[in-house]
Formats: C-alpha cells, structure tokens, sequence
C-alpha cells in the first residue's frame, strides 16, 4: 500500500509538471517573423517565415518549389526592402531570368539596383575529379560574399541537394551541409531551402535532417485528370500554424496560397435588407427582400427559370449602383445577356458601366480548388457586393459531393466575412443526388422552383423552404416569367384545389364577372359551400 | 611531344592557409616537379583575400585545382594526396622512372 501512494505521489506530480509545461507553452510569444509577401502563405503561418532561420521547401518535381523560393527573394526586394541572394544549384541565372519574366518579376532591374543578387553554382560531375581531403569552404566563401555585396537579409539555396549528385564523398556534403545551416543560422539570414521529395522521406537526400524549423511541402496531384496543387506546413516550431492542405495556384502574378477554410463562425453580419429585384418575391419576405450578406439557394428542375431569377437579383443590384459578379458555368455571358433580353432584362448595361462581370466557365476545365481560388481571386479583384454561382449542380462533375461542398462552405464562409451576397442556383432532378439537400445547411434562404403539370400545361411553383430570421410567406405561389421580367403571383385556392396558370386565370376571370354581376349572388354561393 | 611543350596553366584555388591547402600545393609542386619540368605555371588564389573569384571558376570546393591551360579545363577537388588520380585527372602523361 505504501508503495501504491508513493506511485500516485509521483504521477500527480508528474501531471503538474505537465500542465505547468503546457501553461507557460501557451504563454510563450511566437517567434519573431518575416512575411514572404506571398499571398495568402503569411496568413497560414500567421505571419511569415521564422525570422533569420532556415525554412525547407519541398515536393516533388514541378510542384513550384523554385518559384515560391523565387516570390519570397523577389517580394522581399520590392515589398520589403530586403536584399536578397538566390543561389541556384539547377538552373542557370539566364534561365531563371527568363523562367519568372513571365510572373512578372524583373529580376534583372533587382539585380541593377542591388536588391538581388544571383549565383549559378556549377557542378558538373564529368568535369570534376575528387581526391583527398576537401570542404566546402569554396560555397560558403562564394555566399559570403554574394551576401556582403548587397547586403542581402534572404537567402535561397534551390536546390541544395545537386552536390549530392555531383561529389561522392557523402560524409563531407552532410558535414559541410550541417555546418551551412549553422552557419547561416548564426548570420541570422532567413533562408529557404528548397530539396526534391523522395520515397517516402520529405527530402531525397534528408535535408529536413538539418533544417528543423519550418518545412513546407507543396503538392501537384492529379485527381481524375484535374490537377491540383497544394501546400502543407508540415511543421513549424515554435509557432502556430494552420495544419490542413491549403490548395494553391500558378498564374500570371505569381503563388497564391488559399486560407479560406477560417471556419469560425464569428462574422460580422448585417441587418441591412436588399431587394430580391422581383418586387413581388420582396413582398414574400415581408415587402423588404434579403438580408445582406447572406445565402440563397434557389433550386429547381430543369427549366423553371432558375437563371432568371438570379439574373434580376444581379439586375437589382446593379440598379443600385453596386458591383455583382456571375460565375456561369453552362452558358457564355453572351447568352445570358440574349437570354434576359426575353425577359426584359438589359444586363448588357451594367456589363458596359463596369458594375457587372461575367465569368462563364466549364467545370471540368480545372478541379474544385483551383475553381474556389479562381473565384476567390476574381472576387478580391472586383469587390462586388453580390456574387452569383449559376449553377453549381455542375460543379459535381468536377468533384465527390461532399467536396463540392466543403468547397462551397468556404465560398460562403469568405463571402459573409466579406459582406458579400451570394445567390447559387441547384438544378434538383432524380439524378444529381439532390445536391440542394447537401448545400441547404449553408444557406440562409432556399427558394424552391417547381414545376406543377395539371390540365395538360406545365406551369412553375415557387415557395420559401427556409429564411433564417426573417418573416416570410409560408404560401405556394405560381411563378411567371413574361416579357415583362418575372413575377410571382398567389394561386387561386377554392373548391377545386390549388389552381395555376390558364386554371387559375379562368377562376379569376369568373370571380371578377361574378364579383361585377351582382354581390349578393357570390355571397349566396360563399355560404353555400359553407 | 609538340603539344606538350605549351605551358601548362593550373591554378589552385584555396581559402587561408589550411592544412588541406598546404599540403594540395606541396603535392601539386611535388607532382608538376616530376612530370612537366619547366613546362608549368601554377598560380595560387586565396578566397579570403579574393572572393570575387570563386564564381568565375565555379569554384565550391576547397582545395580545387584548376587546368586553365591546355584546354579543356579540368578540376581537382582535395589535397591531391592520391597522385594517381591527380595525374589521370590532368591528363599527365607520367615520365618513367
């Protein structure tokens, strides 16, 4: 028994000690940072690259290693003001020039101006013979000195790992590299290594050995013919960081790193109503339309004007001088416009007075991420205060359901931050797996489409299914879409049930003649029935 | 022998005076001594002095012995202690003894 709660003594002790570990862990400032001026990088490292240490980058080949390593020389001589050198092992300064002139970046100016300085280091295997004793002194005096002469606060090594191709001694390199990494640690450059994944290690020839602060590994995978790349933080000591696979994109301007998924649910939201642009829809939501910065689902089998009501919300919000971008994924822009035409709509207007942009394309032409960075992109850009998915049925294509869904989670979650409306359209038939279900959770407001085929004509139904926090008609209410533009008027409820279109006209009609040819006889019939 | 009577251009690069420098030039001498008597012109270049110079050559190895002349050029990484290696390398025909 005595040594029982001897035992315990120990391991509660042990559990303080832990927790006192733990509590001064949390207390802990976060290392000093630099930002790399990638965007979207800094915001998942929460503030840059550990500050004067060395950071590895890797992944397999064309996976844009050099690139990234590129950016952070690159951007911190023209964002920050700091020098950098870039010493490359693979390609040649020429190449490289010429490789990131079509990002944009002119490196040859940075150069004219002392703001960059690149070093080509050569290693020819053929042309080299090893014998004795030898260090890398050569490197470092060649670095040293590349550093000293602009002054240089960054520093690339792409790709290290080459003088493992081209010397024999292996124990030297490691040595030498061991000490590099010291070395550079102690001038307190912030660096980034870049190394080539191996089989089943981060590196080929174990760098991550050596650079023990922060490793980021990028990604190019293919998914049923549509490639996506992606970035990881696979560690980063000392500091918090976001731990998922963040897609990334290539373009004209450089990396972009997407941190979209900041799942909180801590926004901002407005209690500001906007008008739906069908006035009889507004009069539904208690004559007042949508909150701002919501959600709207409308869904609807094939052809029940699903595009027409988006297209008047896009119309009402450019009546009211703000910007809308549509994201179409079945018809060109030059359609849609034709289209709405029929309906009165003259979107053509507001595409020509820069309030509305279209962006029509296939979802199969990339993968679900790279469409979520694209938009992101887009709507950084333009900074519309609505934004239209017409429709994202298609994206399905694209991606497994519950994809396409995360993905849209974060389109949402990124437009509500932001303030932005978002209007997305479903077609819901048997097939598509009733994508609306799935996305409905998201959603503020799901307005619902149906098509109702009685006495030989099809005529189109629309209801509220939801609408978080605001009074709405809770009424099926038949939809019509004229020359005139939409609108929504109450179906005729009596004897014979709901009625639509010609029905309902006719009912109507006979009502009105009935009301004009004399009250008392209506009202005999009123009680009648009752 | 008309090739031969060019003078031979090497040119070794080192960084202060390390052990490993030391003895690549007293074996680079040793070697030249033997094998290109009067034929041989070796220039030592120190990196600590003249950094500048490391890029020209491709340098980033220390000891590195460079054949400027007759071309191709040639490198030699370490203390040459194998002489061998050193006089395959260069391309050396050796002189019998």
């Amino acid at each position: 028994m005595g040594i029982n709660f001897f035992k315990n003594c120990i391991s509660i002790i042990f559990i303080i000690l832990i927790y006192r570990a733990l509590f001064q862990f949390n207390r802990m400032k976060s290392i000093p940072k630099i930002k790399t001026g990638i965007n979207g990088l800094d915001e998942i490292t929460e503030g840059g690259l550990p500050e004067g240490r060395p950071t590895l980058v890797c992944g397999g080949p064309g996976c844009g290693k050099t690139l990234l390593a590129m950016e952070f020389v690159v951007k911190g001589a023209a964002l920050y003001n700091e020098p950098g050198v870039f010493m490359a092992f693979e390609e040649k300064a020429e190449e490289l020039t010429a490789n990131v002139a079509s990002l944009g970046f002119d490196l040859e100016k940075l150069q004219k101006n002392k703001m960059l300085r690149l070093d080509y280091v050569q290693i020819e295997r053929s042309e080299i013979e090893e014998t004795g004793e030898y260090d890398l002194e050569g490197l470092f005096i060649r670095l040293e000195h590349a550093i000293n002469s602009i002054g240089a606060k960054r520093v690339v090594l792409d790709t290290i790992e080459n003088l493992f191709a081209g010397l024999t001694n292996q124990g030297i390199i490691r040595a030498e590299l061991r000490r590099l990494f010291r070395w550079l640690k102690d001038r307190e450059l912030t660096t980034i290594v870049t190394g080539e994944r191996g089989e089943g290690t981060l590196t080929r020839h174990g760098l991550e050995e050596y650079v023990s602060d922060c490793v980021i590994l990028l990604d190019h995978r293919i998914i049923d013919q549509i490639s996506t790349r992606r970035l990881r933080i696979v560690k980063y000591r000392g500091s918090i960081h976001g731990t998922n696979e963040y897609p990334f994109l290539i373009d004209e301007e450089g990396i972009t790193v997407l941190p979209v998924t900041s799942l909180k649910l801590d926004k901002n939201v407005s209690s500001q109503r906007i008008s739906t642009g069908i006035p009889s829809l507004d009069e539904m939501f208690g004559g007042k339309g949508f909150f701002r910065a919501s959600s709207i689902l409308v869904s609807g089998s094939a052809g029940t004007g699903k595009t027409s009501v988006a297209s008047s919300f896009a119309d009402a919000t450019c009546r009211r001088k703000e910007k809308c971008i549509f994201f179409a994924f079945e018809e060109s822009p030059q359609q849609i416009i034709r289209n709405m035409r029929s309906i009165g709509l003259n979107l053509d207007q507001y595409v020509r007075k820069k309030l509305l942009e279209f962006h029509s394309f296939r979802p199969g032409l990339y993968g679900l991420e790279m469409h979520l960075a694209s938009m992101y992109k887009l709507v950084k850009k333009f900074k519309p205060q609505t934004v239209i998915l017409d429709p994202i049925t298609n994206l399905v294509s694209v991606g497994l359901l519950n994809e396409v869904n995360s993905m849209l989670l974060r389109l949402v979650d990124y437009l509500q931050t932001e303030g932005i409306t978002l209007m997305l359209t479903a077609l819901n038939s048997g097939t598509t797996e009733h994508i609306d279900e799935n996305v409905s959770s998201l959603v503020d407001v799901w307005l619902l489409v149906k098509e109702v085929e009685s006495n030989g004509e099809r005529n189109r139904a629309l209801y509220i299914m939801k609408s978080r926090g605001m009074k709405h008609s809770k009424e099926v209410r038949e939809f019509i879409i004229s020359s005139k533009g939409l609108e929504i008027v109450e179906v005729y409820r009596g004897q014979e049930g709901v009625l639509t279109g010609s029905a309902r006209e006719a009912k109507q009609r006979e009502a009105i003649s009935a009301r004009r040819n004399g009250r008392g006889q209506f009202k005999k019939t009123v009680k009648k029935t009752k | 022998m008309a090739k031969q009577e060019k003078t031979w251009e090497l040119r070794l690069y080192v960084a202060g005076k390390t052990p490993k420098s030391v003895a690549a030039l007293n074996n680079l001498k040793k070697y030249c001594e033997t094998h290109l008597k009067g034929i041989y012109r070796i220039e030592v270049i120190d990196l600590l002095v003249q950094p500048q110079l490391a890029e020209g050559d491709q340098i980033f190895a220390i000891p590195t012995l460079v054949r400027k002349v007759p071309e191709p050029i040639r490198k030699i990484i370490g203390d040459l202690s194998n002489e061998e290696k050193v006089l395959v390398g260069l391309n050396i025909r050796p002189v019998k003894q």
